[in-house]
């Protein structure tokens, strides 16, 4: 049976294109950019290229560019590095602002931050996932040293208006961070009209490899490295450069285009118009232009979200849940609870993400085996007589 | 999540599942830990064993909202329970289930639990409903 991947807000897969540019540096190009011999210069040279396309590529500076293991670093460093250079340096500011709806490696951080003296004001989410402008603004103090908030939501697929927070955060005068793992390459990010000082990058969402991601950190702005070494990355973040992953990611950039992104619109469209046709579904997040191109997130009410997917699975389509029986801890996404779903609707729910290798055919496919998953699901639901 | 074949098999093919007109015991349950809910419906019937009449359970259906692990233990619960007697249907454990099933995930075995917990529940419905007990 074929598989059908709609799981790519996870992981997607690699490009050929990019494999075959981080093939050399594996094995005859395998030099550490540090070593000043010709080996070395080799790797540093195709580390240096890719730092070019990525900063080019949300209108930075190359210089603003630091290579990291992937998203939870760059968020966890972004973050950490921010709140401690302020209390290293005793600036009296240790208030960080954020959202009820960011990715764990952003949450987590910042309840780890709470124990070490941190205060942090979480925004709520409307309906669809936006956050208040207003309460946003109200909640920057004197003390504040960072807003952070995602760019597109892993969960429900939400854009959220950078650069109006970008406006309030100059000016308040306080930093501004997003997290813009899932949006990248999908969504328009320019680092100066949307008066960005950190953007948390990766490469592995984006047809590129695992581990390997990037912090911009604005000229000029202090933060603290979480590791010490070697002093790589000027002194910021230590650690021999990943070569072939920073050559693989700067290839998946590259190989990103306009028309894969509306051609996911275009079948994320055509899949919610096809889906919103079982009876008593709901679409969660927003419709149209802030939407990530490739995300869809249903609740199915009255049958479990893990279910379903199990049902999917054995169609040979792969999809992701926000029950809370799937997640490590049995809670239920926090990112459905903040949009206002109650449990049971937060529980009934999945994730299809789409990437520019889904086709016509398999959507059609998707939409046909749905209607009798969930009325077979329904057939024994205890919600329904 | 790592489920046994077993598991799948009953998850995918569930038996017994759905409503039962008239039943004489009910047992629903709600599990606070992931909020899966599973109903099971009995009809009571009585037998001969050894000479002594018993009653059993003549049939048994269910209907559960939760997951594969949760879908999965409604089938086997029901499978196991069907034709015994209310005295040693009462004495199923999670551990048969969990056995039967050929494992489960550790963080699903509060799923098997709700299971066990469904059964005694419709079967103590039975007793409220008849004023008898299965224990002299």
């Amino acid at each position: 049976m074929k598989t059908i991947y709609f799981d790519n807000a996870a992981t997607t897969k690699v490009d050929e294109r990019v494999l075959k540019a981080m093939f050399p540096y594996f094995s005859e190009k395998f030099g550490n950019a540090s070593s000043q011999h010709s080996k070395g210069r080799e790797a540093k040279e195709a580390v240096e290229k890719a730092r070019k396309i990525i900063a080019k590529s949300i209108n930075a500076k190359s210089r603003e560019i630091f290579f990291t293991s992937g998203g939870t670093e760059s968020n966890n460093w972004a973050l950490k590095g921010l709140y401690f250079w302020n209390k290293e340096n005793n600036t009296g500011k240790n208030h960080l602002v954020t959202t009820s709806i960011e990715h764990d490696c952003i949450l987590k951080t910042c309840k780890w931050l709470e124990k070490q003296g941190a205060k942090i004001t979480y925004l709520d989410a409307d309906s669809e996932g936006f956050v208040s402008l207003n309460q946003l603004e109200n909640s920057i103090t004197d003390k504040t040293i960072v807003v952070s908030v995602i760019h597109g939501n892993n969960e429900i697929g939400t854009i959220q208006d950078l650069k109006e927070i970008g406006k309030i955060c100059k000016e308040k005068n306080v930093l501004f961070h997003t997290d813009a793992c899932q949006s990248f390459t999908k969504t328009k990010i320019d680092v100066e009209k949307m008066n960005l000082d950190l953007v948390t990058l990766n490469a592995h969402k984006i047809h590129g490899p695992k581990g390997v991601g990037a912090l911009y950190i604005k000229e000029g702005i202090k933060i603290i490295p979480l590791l010490h070494g070697g002093g790589h990355e000027k002194g910021l973040r230590s650690g021999t450069e990943n070569t072939p992953g920073i050559v693989g990611f700067g290839k998946s950039i590259k190989i990103a285009n306009k028309k894969d992104v509306e051609n996911m619109k275009r079948l994320r469209d055509k899949l919610i118009e096809g889906i919103l046709k079982i009876e008593n579904v709901k679409l969660n997040g927003p419709i149209g232009e802030k939407r990530l191109c490739n995300n869809i997130n249903i609740s199915f009410n009255d049958i479990e979200g893990e279910a379903v997917g199990g049902y999917l699975e054995q169609k040979g389509i792969l999809t992701s849940t926000g029950s809370a029986c799937s997640s490590h801890t049995l809670e239920t996404s926090h990112v459905l609870k903040a949009t206002g779903l109650s449990p049971l609707q937060a529980n009934s729910s999945i994730r299809i993400s789409l990437s520019k290798f889904t086709n016509e055919k398999e959507v059609d496919y998707f939409l046909k085996v749905l209607p009798k998953i969930v009325k077979k699901l329904r057939r024994f639901s205890p919600f329904i007589s | 999540m790592a489920y046994s074949k077993k598991v799948i098999e009953n998850f995918l093919n569930p038996k017994n599942m759905g409503e039962m007109k008239n039943p004489d015991g009910v047992g629903k349950i709600g599990n606070p830990v992931c909020g899966d809910i599973m109903e099971i419906y009995i009809k009571v019937g009585k037998k001969k064993i050894k000479g002594k009449e018993k009653k059993y359970i003549k049939d048994i259906k269910f209907k559960t909202f939760g997951c594969i692990a949760a879908i999965a233990t409604s089938s086997m619960v029901t499978q196991i329970t069907k034709g015994k007697t209310l005295e040693d249907a009462k004495k199923i454990t999670k551990e048969k289930i969990i056995k039967k099933l050929e494992g489960m995930p550790p963080i699903k075995i509060h799923c098997s639990v709700l299971g066990t917990q469904a059964l005694r529940k419709a079967i103590e419905d039975y007793e409220k409903k008849h004023k008898q007990q299965v224990y002299k």
